[in-house]
């Protein structure tokens, strides 16, 4: 753990798309789904979570299409188009036993992965997952974060609105500035109507067989906890943790706890 | 060079600016009087039926959830018009074809209406601003694909006379299309586009044989554009398109004096500064190109041309022939003057009335504009003759 693990990035052509796959770590396999800002892959935050995860874990990161060097193809238009993909990943690296961490968009990939087969998979860990409608016609069961100004979206999506690692984008270099511009119009090519939700879905978590977390930020505005407690009720074999004072990325607003909440369920 | 009279049928009562965040979208309908509105949409209609008697032709347009455009639908005015108007054509600018549920019934509208007008019917699509993607709940990286697939099949369910056809295209699926009335004009009505910066789009249009407009663009990006697709049909072989295939709305006044067309315009241009509204409703991720909107996250562009030019004054405007005003002669040498810098175009779009300016204001700028502009520059500009896509240029002969 000292030490930082050496990570290797791949190539994969996966139906249409050419996907980029960055491999960290030794152990049994877990699949890491990031989120819409893929705060993962490119907070200091996030990385330190992958370390520790590449101690114990051999840790798959694909980026989504869209993000990365990962191509879009006309023929993705929903997240169900990309959770098709990864099951073929899962195919193509032949994993057994595999733990899936998903966040907020990636939880929603992979609740979509594992209702349609959960053969591959061992564990399943949901961080403030979307991907799910629960209330009726007039509810919004997830908050439009396209419709207000940055600073209340901000407050939407966290607790301490100085912990959203892009709370200051003026000093991105042009080429960053394309790369987060791409991520964000290929999260709402894919997300905006149906917005953020597959409506079928719901009806399918039953298909979830595995053990699974649903892990939330108790301040979470996008998606309130109790959408996330539903989403654990719905799940066979869940059980749902809260995380004091984070909101919808609280292993970005409050690591240690996410940590500690992960690490005590991965050693169930 | 055809002339057309335009208003947006705008609310203009409203409470203090620090009072709301934006006349679009969110602004809530108690703001909106139905006795006061009432007569505001029966003032616009007779402001149109003055314009027919007076020689202009007539546009009509859309907007949904705002106080800047009570049409929230262009076909309800252009309905009307078709019947209360006799002489001028009506234009449609347009049916924002790129978020309609359904492209079938527009149509069927438009071809409806095109018979009830005897054929004046101009048909407008357009791909919409930024904020109708709320209102529609169109996904905004699909609204360009979504506009040509839309005219394609408005076109094909206009000219289909042999019965049912089917469609199960990217975004839309119908079955046995089989449009009643057909067009009164054939093979039908005239079709038209709108753009901004999208050079390939306004060529598209060009070559088609649509006409392509530009509202309130300053005249060196307006003449860029015009050029450029001129440019383009050379390069790719086809036959010069005539004025008639471009068109430019300014903000218009014309007074007796120069005074009294200033005080109209100034009331004209409160389209211009009475246009607030939410930076993210003008910028949803994927509507503008990803460098733009890549500059738009990083503050290296805030506004968009509303507010760029919204900052700069009157003068800027008229420098830059967005606003054309004074007195019959002066308007009338600066739309020459435009005419020349942009390589020629066919359509003047006159917005000549806005915010709470009243019928008579606005009938006397539209009078004098009728009488003593127009006639001083009817014969300007070439009309195309022929149908359909731009035909190839005729290679010259080896001497």
């Amino acid at each position: 753990m000292s030490s930082q693990s050496k990570s290797t990035i791949e190539t994969l052509k996966l139906q249409q798309a050419r996907i980029e796959i960055e491999r960290v770590g030794k152990g049994p396999p877990l699949l890491l789904l990031h989120g819409e800002d893929a705060f993962e892959l490119n907070s200091a935050t996030g990385r330190k979570l992958i370390e520790k995860l590449a101690g114990r874990y051999e840790v798959f990161l694909p980026r989504m299409p869209g993000f990365g060097k990962s191509t879009l193809p006309g023929s993705i238009r929903y997240i169900d188009d990309i959770s098709y993909l990864w099951l073929d990943l899962l195919d193509h690296y032949d994993l057994c036993d595999a733990t899936i961490i998903g966040f907020s968009v990636g939880g929603w990939l992979a609740a979509e992965i594992a209702t349609k087969n959960c053969d591959r998979v061992s564990r399943l860990v949901l961080a403030g997952a979307v991907g799910v409608k629960f209330g009726g016609a007039y509810d919004r069961d997830i908050e439009d974060i396209y419709f207000y100004n940055t600073t209340r979206v901000r407050e939407i999506l966290f607790d301490d609105p100085l912990k959203d690692p892009h709370v200051d984008l003026s000093g991105l270099s042009k080429k960053a500035a394309l790369s987060v511009a791409r991520q964000r119009e290929t999260i709402v090519k894919l997300c905006w109507d149906p917005y953020f939700h597959n409506p079928s879905l719901l009806h399918r978590l039953n298909r979830i067989t595995c053990p699974s977390l649903v892990v939330w930020g108790t301040k979470d505005g996008m998606t309130e906890p109790k959408y996330g407690r539903a989403y654990a009720r719905r799940i066979p074999d869940a059980q749902f943790v809260g995380i004091p004072r984070a909101g919808h990325f609280p292993h970005i607003e409050q690591p240690e706890l996410f940590w500690r909440a992960l690490d005590r369920f991965l050693a169930e | 060079m055809e002339f057309y009279h335009f208003t947006e049928f705008a609310w203009p009562h409203f409470p203090p600016e620090d009072q709301y965040t934006s006349m679009r979208l969110n602004l809530p309908s108690s703001v909106y009087d139905p006795k006061l509105g009432a007569d505001l949409y029966n003032m616009c209609l007779d402001q149109y039926v003055l314009a027919d008697e007076l020689g202009l032709n007539c546009m009509v347009n859309e907007h949904h959830q705002t106080a800047t455009c009570l049409n929230s639908s262009g076909v309800v005015p252009l309905s009307i018009l078709a019947r209360q108007t006799k002489n001028g054509r009506i234009l449609i600018l347009g049916n924002p074809a790129a978020n309609l549920a359904d492209p079938v019934r527009c149509a069927e509208e438009m071809a409806m209406i095109d018979n009830i007008s005897y054929g004046r019917l101009d048909c407008g699509f357009v791909r919409g601003v930024p904020y109708e993607l709320f209102a529609s709940n169109r996904n905004p990286t699909e609204t360009s694909e979504r506009l040509w697939d839309a005219i394609d099949l408005i076109v094909k369910a206009w000219t289909t006379h042999d019965g049912p056809f089917n469609y199960e295209g990217k975004w839309i699926h119908k079955r046995q299309v089989n449009v009643w009335p057909r067009p009164y004009q054939q093979p039908h009505p005239p079709i038209w586009t709108t753009g901004g910066s999208d050079l390939e789009h306004a060529c598209r249009t060009v070559a088609r044989g649509f006409t392509f407009s530009m509202f309130l663009t300053p005249v060196d990006r307006l003449a860029a554009m015009f050029k450029g697709v001129r440019a383009w049909c050379h390069a790719q072989g086809l036959q010069r398109p005539a004025d008639s295939q471009f068109a430019f709305m300014p903000l218009v006044a014309v007074g007796e004096t120069e005074e009294e067309a200033r005080e109209v315009i100034e009331r004209v241009f409160w389209y211009v500064t009475n246009n607030k509204s939410e930076p993210q409703h003008r910028a949803p991720p994927g509507y503008v190109e990803t460098s733009l909107y890549a500059d738009f996250l990083s503050g290296r562009f805030s506004g968009g041309r509303t507010d760029a030019i919204r900052t700069q004054g009157m003068e800027y405007f008229r420098q830059n022939h967005v606003a054309i005003y004074g007195t019959p002669d002066n308007v009338a040498s600066q739309l020459k003057a435009l005419y020349k810098k942009v390589g020629g175009f066919g359509h003047l779009l006159a917005m000549l009335h806005a915010g709470d300016m009243d019928f008579d204001m606005t009938a006397k700028s539209m009078t004098l504009f009728a009488e003593k502009v127009v006639p001083q520059l009817s014969d300007l500009g070439t009309v195309r003759k022929g149908f359909g896509p731009l035909p190839a240029r005729k290679k010259r002969r080896a001497a």
